[in-house]
């Protein structure tokens, strides 16, 4: 059976607690803003599975799509769209990230 | 490709009328910005919900034509 771009992304995003589509992956990043996000996870001992984009173009134009965000990296959390690059920066900051984390269920460290 | 401030101030408001928008050109290139849009349209709503307002403002340039759009939103004090 042929599965679609969309069904792949639906199963990866649920496939990790924490899923990060990034360009590159997370001990060679490829782009600033992606290394940017696996630096706030790593720094908060956060376990997560990052989705290299680079590697396959219909999963890097097809994730645009499935979260309605025009920019990489994108981060999932329990199947759901937390946000870009920004968001998870300001979200570190005000210390949101953490607490989001938790009630999910996702190990922090302290 | 880069993009003026002027151009991305212009699409945001044709969007978003109430919008207070500054934008600041990181590193002078045309291709690198910080935008704080501060509009009470995203009252209620998500931050995620709030930056897709201003993508869908940006009608597909962002992530194209402007590469990088730092971009902080936030509604107006009461």
């Amino acid at each position: 059976m042929d599965i679609t771009v969309q069904d792949r992304i639906r199963q990866e995003v649920t496939d990790a607690p924490v899923v990060l589509f990034m360009k590159g992956t997370p001990v060679f990043p490829q782009c600033g803003f992606s290394a940017a996000v696996v630096q706030i996870l790593s720094h908060m001992g956060v376990k997560f599975k990052g989705v290299d984009v680079l590697s396959d173009p219909s999963v890097r134009q097809g994730i645009k799509e499935f979260s309605n965000w025009p920019t990489i990296p994108q981060l999932y959390v329990k199947g759901e769209f937390v946000g870009g690059c920004d968001i998870i920066r300001e979200m570190f900051e005000t210390g949101e990230l953490k607490q989001m984390l938790e009630e999910k269920g996702v190990s922090v460290r302290a | 490709m880069a993009m003026d401030a002027a151009m991305i101030e212009r699409l945001i408001k044709e969007s978003l009328p109430d919008a207070q928008v500054s934008i600041e050109d990181l590193r002078g290139d045309g291709d690198h910005y910080a935008a704080h849009v501060v509009s009470g349209a995203f009252r209620g709503k998500s931050r995620v919900q709030q930056h897709q307002m201003v993508y869908q403002a940006l009608r597909g340039r962002m992530g194209n034509e402007l590469h990088a759009l730092a971009l902080q939103t936030s509604v107006p004090d009461e």
